[in-house]
């Protein structure tokens, strides 16, 4: 057992630190410091630059635009981009669907579109959940019918996250109706959203952002070269892609680089008598969110570690189930400090855009004013991805054999 | 980066599992409770001869040389037993003070009899005024031609009914809570002058009162180090008493996931009904995190940057803390009214797990200090 980086490991560390210092452009770090999420041409513009480093998708394989890495090295590198912050290449495309394609795809599949997916010339959406499929995900209903060379899709999708800068879409659709197992008849296709009878109509959440949205299907034509897979096995894509990246949920590089920001804006806000920093409570709340998180970073490590051997020798490992209940429950945590550092200042809503037509200046701090909204957005983290109570469902099966 | 044991750790680790098995079954372990010294001396025999007791010391000494991963793995294969026999006291504690603080002659001389099961040792530290301070110590030791006079009251000092020998912080000069001035001495507990009141701890282990009443002691008494070493060696009780308590919660989370399989109730197995489901997933996530932080504790046990050692044993202490009360908890919680008797298994791992959660600093006492100090992240 031998818990430190090696030289070569922390060599790395620094030539990433010194490569992102170099290329992320001003505008993008002072926005994603500021604790907003990029726009949707800083995402493009900064996640070319790391395709073109050979960076974007480390995890592929080296064939098609991956490196020979460790998980260690993959880790510091994901670590990095998140403590600078910088924006984490889209998920959708480098860990969600890029894995799906390389385990399941054609070979045409698989030329066409991961050097796509990979340099983001196509920003890909994911529709799993519908109105009436949440947790319980394989009761979807979106059906596809096959009609020649094409299938039929007619339905709807929801919770879909920024579809409205998405140029493509995967989706599960259920083919098969009279399967004697829900989660048989489903297949796993992939199209463009600029079909006709696609519309994308946004959901605004209580933050007020525009983050997620609506999908409806109203007779969309998906050419039959567009299922990924084999027809009504689209499951074991999905089952594969849920238990892809185990170790990102935990984005404990991401709360890390929160921790850091917050400590230096505590010291500077006044909390009455003194600057809140030096409040005893906020500072021991703070100091137990950070015991928490060391001791997360530590399981992320072991997880990785496990990650690093051949696939034949990993045993299922239940430290992994640990990141996505905590990552989530710390990153709230976090979003909760701010909220308390904020204090009255946070009443106010980011944003105004009242204000900002009068050409005011602003009321409140930029990070006073998204305390709140933050806090309130983040709430989805426990939710998606497969909730808290889903992990524990899981876990009490497969570990606990209850 | 690499969590795997060597093969020579597995094969100690597998080697005391089976000894415990053997002789550490929980109605066998009633019986070394009911026994005069509250521990069973012929246990103590067969870690001496499994070669656990002169594990951390240096082969020049008469050790093995072993590390602080060594010390977790045995200390986690005792916490899942619920071993009662004074390891940590007398191998770690009392160890430790002889490893950094000892003159090689010392050394030459003590080693090995601990090595060979003979030699018991005990920390006395803890005063009626300190709680958690390390630095608050009224005891004091006042030069007495070449050698000292100690005089003063030590509490709870576990094992310290046993020990044959005894550690004890004495002021030599300052104020109660002077950072200076603190030493460290090395006391045959036989001595004239030192009373002993032995009494049960709330775990079922044994320590006592002690009172050093015009204590005379040589010259090479005092050990190399003062307050320095206290944290050393109290850094390095932590990282064990951390994987001690990996152990008590990984058997109890073990024992009652069993129970929830077993136990019917409604004409069901009770771990059908899923907020038991959700209750024993959590003791998981818990479990998981406590072992992550014992990993990290054995890893800076041996960390040379003091101020490093102690702002990363304070999260240890901490977290581990947290996750044992769940764990702890819960297991007596989800058994019912089984695990409230002093005929089971289940709430013997409560009581050991809260004593350790009270040993040398509770959460409070490490969350204030650690945020005072700025934190686990401090900025690079």
């Amino acid at each position: 057992m031998d818990l430190r980086f090696t030289d070569e490991e922390r060599a790395f560390r620094e030539e990433v630190r010194t490569w992102i210092d170099e290329n992320l452009p001003a505008e993008t770090r002072e926005r994603m410091a500021s604790g907003r999420t990029p726009t949707k041409a800083m995402q493009v513009d900064w996640q070319k630059r790391l395709y073109a480093k050979g960076w974007a998708v480390p995890h592929w394989p080296v064939e098609w635009g991956g490196q020979p890495w460790t998980a260690i090295k993959r880790f510091i590198l994901s670590e990095e981009i998140q403590s600078t912050p910088a924006p984490s290449p889209l998920g959708f495309n480098a860990n969600m669907l890029g894995p799906v394609l390389i385990a399941f795809g054609t070979d045409e599949q698989k030329k066409h579109f991961l050097p796509k997916i990979a340099n983001l010339d196509l920003w890909f959406c994911q529709g799993f959940s519908e109105p009436g499929a949440g947790s319980d995900l394989a009761s979807l209903k979106c059906a596809a019918k096959k009609d020649g060379d094409h299938y039929i899709v007619n339905g709807q999708k929801t919770w879909t996250t920024l579809a409205q800068h998405a140029d493509w879409i995967f989706l599960l659709v259920r083919t098969d109706t009279g399967a004697a197992k829900q989660q048989e008849g489903i297949s796993f296709l992939l199209a463009d959203m600029t079909t006709p009878g696609i519309t994308v109509r946004p959901i605004i959440t209580i933050d007020g952002a525009h983050e997620v949205n609506e999908v409806f299907f109203d007779d969309v034509k998906v050419p039959v070269a567009n299922l990924v897979g084999t027809e009504n096995r689209g499951w074991d894509c999905a089952k594969f892609l849920l238990s892809n990246e185990r170790t990102g949920q935990a984005r404990v590089g991401a709360s890390k680089e929160r921790i850091r920001r917050l400590k230096l804006i505590a010291r500077e806000t006044p909390g009455g008598a003194r600057p809140v920093m030096e409040d005893p409570r906020f500072r021991s709340r703070l100091t137990d969110v950070e015991v928490q998180l060391k001791a997360l970073e530590m399981t992320t490590l072991r997880v990785l570690a496990d990650e690093n051997r051949a696939l034949s020798q990993r045993k299922p490992n239940p430290a992994s189930s640990v990141l996505k209940i905590r990552g989530t429950e710390l990153q709230q945590a976090i979003s909760e400090l701010y909220v308390m550092a904020a204090g009255p200042y946070g009443l106010a809503a980011p944003d105004d855009p009242e204000a900002s037509l009068r050409n005011e200046p602003a009321v409140a701090a930029d990070w006073q004013t998204l305390a709140q909204a933050t806090y309130f957005n983040w709430r989805k983290q426990s939710i998606y991805g497969g909730s808290t109570e889903i992990q524990k469902n899981i876990m009490a099966k497969a570990f606990l054999g209850l | 980066m690499d969590f795997d044991l060597s093969e020579d750790q597995r094969l100690l680790q597998d080697s005391l599992g089976k000894l415990l098995k053997d002789k550490y079954g929980f109605e066998q372990r009633k019986a070394y409770l009911k026994s005069e010294t509250g521990w069973s001396r012929e246990v103590w025999a067969a870690f001496a001869e499994l070669g656990l007791l002169g594990m951390p010391f240096a082969e020049d000494d008469g050790g093995l040389g072993y590390g602080p991963v060594e010390t977790m793995i045995v200390a986690e294969q005792m916490g899942r037993a619920l071993t009662l026999e004074p390891f940590i006291s007398t191998v770690v504690l009392g160890g430790g003070f002889l490893r950094h603080g000892a003159t090689a002659e010392q050394r030459g001389a003590l080693v090995p009899e601990i090595a060979a099961g003979n030699l018991l040792l005990a920390f006395a530290h803890t005063e009626p005024q300190s709680r958690f301070d390390l630095h608050d110590v009224a005891t004091s030791a006042r030069k007495d031609g070449a050698g000292w006079i100690i005089e003063g009251r030590k509490g709870v000092v576990v094992h310290g009914d046993t020990a044959d020998q005894l550690v004890v912080t004495a002021r030599v000069s300052g104020a109660r809570r002077d950072a200076e001035g603190v030493e460290v001495f090395l006391v045959p507990a036989n001595a004239t002058g030192v009373a002993r009141r032995g009494f049960r701890t709330s775990d079922g282990q044994r320590a006592a009162d002690i009172t050093f009443d015009n204590v005379k002691v040589g010259p090479d008494a005092q050990l190399k180090g003062g307050l320095a070493l206290v944290g050393r060696v109290v850094d390095e009780t932590i990282a064990a008493l951390s994987a001690e308590a990996v152990g008590c919660m990984e058997a109890a989370k073990d024992l009652t996931v069993d129970y929830l399989k077993t136990r019917k109730q409604f004409g069901r197995a009770i771990g059908s009904f899923q907020s038991l489901q959700h209750r024993a997933a959590e003791m998981m996530v818990c479990l998981e995190q406590a072992r992550s932080m014992a990993m990290l504790a054995a890893m800076m046990a041996g960390e040379r940057d003091a101020a490093e050692r102690l702002r990363n044993m304070r999260a240890v202490k901490i977290e581990i803390g947290r996750n044992a009360r769940f764990v702890g908890q819960q297991t007596v919680q989800m058994h019912g009214g089984i695990a409230m008797t002093m005929e089971y298994a289940g709430g013997h791992y409560l009581k050991r797990l809260t004593v350790i959660e009270n040993m040398f600093g509770d959460m409070d006492h490490h969350l204030a200090a650690l945020s005072e100090e700025g934190g686990v992240f401090v900025a690079a």
